[in-house]
């Protein structure tokens, strides 16, 4: 630690970061390495790598982006559970000792960087997208396609997902079976299933219900603890599930598209819009 | 393309339960027991078929697997058994869809279906436990 760190008043404790070290050029093999690490108020894990890259070892790798939770970049495995780096603060791991390694269940790249491909490829596979048969209303839509406020509820939550693989990485089923196309992507293809306004149920079924497809969960529920958007995969992978039991006996809702609604014209704002108060303050120009 | 190195778990990742939940651990219990019964059936198949050989060959192969070690390991096909059966049905209950909540709008703190779920887990668990004190005071008197 440097000198003006270790004076700095707002520095609360020190903590000790263990960090995976994998370099792809050279023939070592991965090992730990430790930094000492001051910690302030509110400082995250993704905060203790970059004091790390700015003033102990600027060779140190991750991927990192938006550092709010959003753009699903910075997933590590941290103190034993797939998490953002930038989402979890140092101080609520109860712990002197940060233990972060890249996400397991995908090859590493380098140092903390997964290799994502696999992931994105099985996310593709399903198809993660609206289908429908009116494919030249999708090519010049001529209006919306209408959706009711309680058909959106039956997936908004799964639209939440941000990719950022930590689901993939908790599931043990992944951990054995390279195959399996995994939480992450089921969850996509529940998530178009059960919006209202497609009809591509025909096209995913291939893969979200071939033997590598949802039969393989056993609700471990590792996937919905570790996701940091309350996405909730088991769930979706359980919808899959009922809703092929349901239609095998032909209970199954008889899915028909969301129709085209007609489209807006002669709109003029303001109709029943209250005019604004008066102004009490008065422009400096006035 | 630069060389990447492997890191996915494994046998260990299925069989760790980790820093994950109770369910986590019912996973990998429901997978090992299911291997212990096909292990056992296996068996129980192949000593059945000793009787095809005549009464002695059955009588001296009864004898045999009645000593206390095979007992004892009967005791654990039946806590297994249990605990396999009891769990199994939680899980069709489950893949219908029933007792894991509904999809909503996801708000923090996050809860999700393990956790709406986690009541009635419980509750199977203690069926599978008081069936498994049953077959241990069974297994008790026939030991004696």
């Amino acid at each position: 630690m440097n000198k003006s760190a270790t004076q700095d008043p707002s520095i609360i404790k020190t903590v000790q970061f263990e960090v995976l070290r994998y370099n792809p050029e050279g023939n070592e093999a991965p090992r730990l390495q430790n930094y000492s690490v001051p910690v302030i108020r509110g400082m995250t894990v993704l905060d203790g790598l970059n004091w790390i890259k700015e003033h102990l070892d600027s060779s140190l790798s991750w991927r990192s982006s938006c550092r709010m939770g959003i753009c699903g970049s910075c997933g590590m495995f941290i103190n034993g559970l797939p998490r953002l780096a930038c989402n979890n603060q140092i101080v609520h791991l109860h712990s002197d000792r940060v233990t972060v390694k890249p996400l397991p269940n995908y090859d590493i790249i380098r140092d903390l960087v997964p290799d994502l491909e696999g992931l994105f490829e099985k996310h593709r596979s399903v198809k993660p997208y609206l289908i429908r048969k009116d494919t030249e209303e999708q090519e010049k839509p001529t209006g919306e396609f209408f959706q009711s406020q309680q058909e959106l509820l039956n997936y908004i939550q799964f639209a939440y997902c941000i990719k950022c693989g930590l689901c993939m990485s908790a599931c043990p089923t992944v951990a054995t079976s390279e195959n399996y196309a995994g939480p992450q992507p089921l969850t996509a293809g529940w998530r178009y299933c059960a919006d209202s306004r497609d009809e591509g149920l025909q096209e995913r079924q291939e893969v979200l219900y071939s033997s590598y497809g949802v039969y393989r969960c056993h609700f471990a529920g590792a996937c919905s603890q570790v996701c940091p958007k309350g996405v909730d995969p088991a769930l979706a992978i359980q919808l899959l599930k009922k809703d092929a039991f349901l239609r095998s006996f032909g209970f199954g809702k008889k899915k028909k598209a969301g129709p085209v609604l007609p489209p807006v014209r002669d709109w003029t704002p303001g109709g029943k819009i209250p005019e604004a108060p008066a102004k009490t303050v008065p422009r400096k120009t006035e | 393309m630069q060389q990447r190195l492997k890191n996915r778990l494994g046998i260990m990742g299925w069989l760790g339960g980790g820093r994950y939940g109770m369910d986590r651990y019912a996973y990998a219990l429901h997978r090992i027991t299911g291997l212990g019964i096909l292990a056992y059936f296996i068996m129980h198949i192949i000593v059945t078929g000793q009787r095809t050989g005549g009464v002695e060959r059955w009588e001296s192969t009864m004898a045999f697997f009645g000593s206390t070690p095979f007992k004892i390991g009967e005791f654990l096909v039946v806590l297994a058994f249990a605990f396999h059966a009891v769990n199994g049905l939680r899980l069709i209950f489950v893949e219908l869809g029933w007792w894991i909540g509904k999809p909503g709008t996801p708000s923090f703190p996050y809860t999700y279906s393990t956790l709406r779920h986690r009541p009635l887990f419980i509750v199977f668990m203690v069926v599978a436990a008081v069936l498994m004190i049953i077959g241990g005071v069974d297994f008790y008197f026939v030991l004696k």
